[in-house]
């Protein structure tokens, strides 16, 4: 066998390779931004609703993730919640309501500037817990506090 | 045509907070019309990305169960007062909305 036979095949190999690689997506130009999370907003449990937007439905309940909302809302249509989460490194958030038909109220997704930090209003259909999770690490922290509902806010 | 977005951005101490209200609907779909009784079809804000000087900051992802002209706050690190924060939301029918504003 030639040199310049060998360095042939080498080189065909190679760019039979690098077209693997391209069309795996492991050299694509940008990063792909996530779609919006479909199955974990229908998801009818808290467990499953993890897993879908986080990707596991193994929290660990945390102190550094602290859920803010009313003990008792009086209209379970606009409930304010805030999540914080000191923790270093949280690059997703979400927020359910365990008695909702569709628990995944909210996911958050964070640059490395953004702290862990979200304040919104969701709607409760009766008195539930809200569940907050972080994730940060790979890791998932967890909390929830009760809120009591006096009119419940899906409708109907 | 004036903009659904209020919103203002404050920086303290290296961290900036942003709060924003949305003039929406956010209807779940599972509301009935009083007077035809038919269900009013879902139309409800999917997505909302804040943005600090064309970086994206945060995306977040709605579901119907977050009320009616919704609010968010969310912080970040870094920003300087009159550097440009941007917020848009767009949803489930494709309309959107986008503002800009300083941080104060």
């Amino acid at each position: 066998m030639t040199v310049a036979r060998r360095t042939f095949l080498k080189g065909t190999l190679a760019v039979g390779a690098v077209g693997v690689a391209v069309g795996a997506g492991l050299l694509a130009p940008r990063r792909v931004l996530a779609a919006w999370p479909k199955s974990a907003f229908e998801a009818k449990s808290v467990q499953d609703a993890l897993k879908a937007v986080v990707g596991t439905d193994l929290t660990e309940a945390s102190g550094k993730v602290k859920v803010k909302a009313p003990d008792i809302a009086e209209n379970g249509a606009v409930v304010p919640v805030t999540v914080t989460a000191s923790i270093d490194g949280v690059d997703a958030m979400a927020i359910f309501v365990e008695k909702n038909p569709q628990p995944l109220t909210s996911s958050y997704e964070l640059s490395p500037a953004a702290l862990g930090f979200v304040s919104t209003r969701i709607k409760m259909g009766k008195t539930s817990d809200v569940i907050a999770v972080a994730k940060a690490g790979g890791k998932v922290y967890s909390a929830r506090k009760e809120v009591k509902v006096t009119i419940g806010g899906c409708g109907g | 045509m004036a903009s659904t977005i209020k919103m203002r951005a404050t920086e303290r101490n290296g961290v900036v907070v942003v709060k924003a209200l949305m003039a929406h609907p956010m209807e779940t779909g599972q509301r009935k019309d009083k007077k035809t009784g038919k269900k009013i079809p879902a139309h409800y804000i999917t997505e909302v990305v804040g943005e600090h000087e064309g970086k994206r900051v945060m995306t977040a992802y709605w579901g119907p169960a977050i009320s009616k002209n919704p609010y968010i706050s969310f912080k970040f690190k870094g920003g300087k007062k009159g550097e440009k924060v941007r917020l848009s939301w767009k949803d489930n029918k494709g309309q959107s909305d986008s503002l800009e504003v300083a941080i104060r």
